[in-house]
């Protein structure tokens, strides 16, 4: 069973300041963390695809407008305070295995080393149906 | 690697027999699996230039022992077992058998292969894998993308199974007798979960290449040959061969589900459906009966009625009965309901389906909710029906089954509702 993991960054459910006023020691400890988490999900035969996305400034909202032509705006991005920072793709044996590393994934390390606790979004990747209807 | 599909065919059927001799031979599974892994990689580079050798089993198992010997050589601990081998048996046996040589014991190989890849300590998607690479011979290339996972992922899997087994200490032979029923049951389950993935997936067979549901059918066409008095087994091929039939009609061309009663019947598997009635035919009188030949019993039913209302519905039902006391879970119940309800009426399969909302398993679960709204637009109560659509499709995790559940409201409402 496949699950995607959306790290979401919310400013109102954290308390730590953006990650371009942390120390180099702090993001660098963050970093490494999410390395690892990789790769123990790669060890256990569990990893398919994570992915860190750019912020909200280098997001864009993209419609089709008149005869399909793209018409893309900036925002709304930075007014919400919330916003995809990154994603996993995960291949596990059970939805509570699904929560089990969302929540190891939101005790990545923040400014003083503590935990920040994101929010991590968990949701079962569509697939076919298990049985006849 | 584009290789003769001839080529293919062969190193799939020779992988297990090879795999089976060299592991018997050192006693080391997964030595012999790495071992084998090149040897064939060997042979499809070398034989579509060099052609077929005249015994391709001798060829394949000589080079996959001096794999092996190289391979156990390497490593210190592996030397000491070497020595520990060497001294074990005479000269003449410390060559690899000559290429003419008969292998008597090859079809025994296979099974033990199949009882040590269903190794207990393995979880279902483990042995999954390992069943595949070993048994079937496919790639871990190939494994990975028929369950669309990377092959770095896949490979990971197959190392950690095959490092279980290693630490597990068994040893490369059958289970002694007692232990050989329970194993069993874990072979059938493995096989009956590559079936489920391939029989599910939306994607057609030549855009995944390795079309899991014909491999299943294919190893338990293997088991069953090997173990022909085995009811349950002949049962479980039985099973997949009835449920197959029926793929072709079972989608409509965007991948959207099309339920059992309004499917194209005529373009049904009918060879597939003779040989599955067969086998069920003959394996339930002969006995004990298990809950795969019960539902290939129940698939037989479905295949051969020319139409949902000419289905033997009684029989049906009293089936499932038999299924629930053997095998009851609540999946069983929610069927047995819904026969219920085809022999009955929809008041009876409601009330059945009521007894199951307080299972903590099935409460919140959109076959549930799917089951009841089937009914009561059997009973008539639109209002109801395309409610309990909607909960269903809002449950389920199934792109197909949702598109189709969303359609079924949409229908019953007879105003158009945006998909999801």
């Amino acid at each position: 069973m496949k699950y995607m993991l959306l790290m979401q960054f919310s400013a109102a459910g954290t308390d730590f300041p953006s990650i371009d006023t942390w120390t180099q020691d702090e993001v660098r400890a963050h970093i490494a963390f999410m390395g690892e988490v990789n790769a123990k999900l790669t060890a256990a035969g569990e990893w398919v695809d994570a992915q860190g996305l750019g912020g909200p400034q280098q997001a864009r909202i993209v419609r089709a407008g008149e005869g399909g032509t793209p018409v893309v705006t900036e925002g709304p991005f930075a007014e919400t305070k919330e916003f995809l920072a990154g994603y996993w793709i995960v291949d596990c044996e059970s939805p509570q295995r699904a929560v089990e590393l969302a929540a190891h994934i939101s005790t990545a390390p923040g400014p003083g080393g503590r935990p920040l606790n994101m929010p991590v979004e968990v949701h079962p990747v569509m697939s076919a149906p298990a049985q006849e209807l | 690697m584009n290789t003769d599909p001839r080529v293919e065919d062969l190193l799939r059927e020779l992988a297990p027999q090879v795999l089976g001799v060299l592991s018997r031979r050192f006693g080391d599974f997964a030595t012999a699996e790495d071992a084998v892994q090149e040897a064939l990689l060997a042979a499809a580079t070398q034989w579509p230039t060099d052609g077929l050798p005249a015994n391709p089993r001798g060829w394949l198992i000589q080079v996959g022992y001096r794999r092996m010997i190289e391979l156990v050589r390497g490593e210190r601990a592996r030397r000491r077992r070497e020595d520990l081998v060497a001294r074990r048996d005479p000269d003449d046996q410390r060559y690899a058998p000559a290429p003419d040589e008969e292998l008597t014991a090859e079809r025994d190989d296979t099974l033990v292969l199949l009882f040590l890849c269903c190794h207990p300590a393995l979880a279902p998607t483990a042995a999954v894998a390992l069943t595949l690479r070993a048994v079937g011979g496919l790639s871990t290339a190939e494994i990975a993308r028929a369950f669309l996972v990377p092959e770095a992922t896949m490979a990971q899997r197959i190392s950690r199974a095959k490092q279980r087994i290693r630490s597990s200490g068994l040893p490369f032979r059958m289970p002694e007798p007692a232990e050989r029923a329970d194993r069993l049951v874990a072979v059938r389950q493995v096989l009956y979960l590559v079936f489920t993935e391939g029989h599910t997936s939306t994607t057609g067979p030549d855009l995944r290449r390795i079309d899991l549901a014909a491999e299943a059918i294919r190893l338990t066409r293997a088991l069953h040959t090997l173990l022909p008095n085995d009811s349950e087994s002949a049962g479980l091929l039985a099973l997949m061969l009835l449920t197959e039939a029926r793929g072709p009609a079972r989608t409509g061309p965007s991948g959207e589900l099309i339920s059992l009663a309004d499917q194209d019947r005529g373009r049904w598997d009918a060879a597939a459906i003779a040989e599955g009635v067969a086998l069920v035919t003959r394996a339930l009188p002969r006995g004990p009966v298990g809950p795969y030949q019960v539902q290939a019993a129940i698939a037989a039913l479905h295949d051969e009625a020319p139409s949902t209302e000419q289905t033997d519905w009684p029989q049906i039902l009293a089936l499932y009965e038999v299924l629930e006391r053997m095998a009851g879970s609540p999946v069983v119940a929610l069927n047995r309901a819904v026969a219920t309800a085809m022999v009955h009426g929809p008041a009876a399969g409601l009330a059945a389906l009521d007894a199951l909302a307080h299972d903590p398993q099935m409460a919140g679960h959109h076959r549930l909710a799917a089951a009841r709204a089937h009914l009561h637009e059997m009973a008539g109560d639109q209002a109801q029906a395309i409610a309990d659509y909607r909960t269903a499709a809002a449950r389920t995790s199934s792109r197909p089954e949702q598109l189709y559940l969303t359609m079924r409201a949409a229908r019953l409402a007879a105003q158009p509702v945006d998909l999801p």
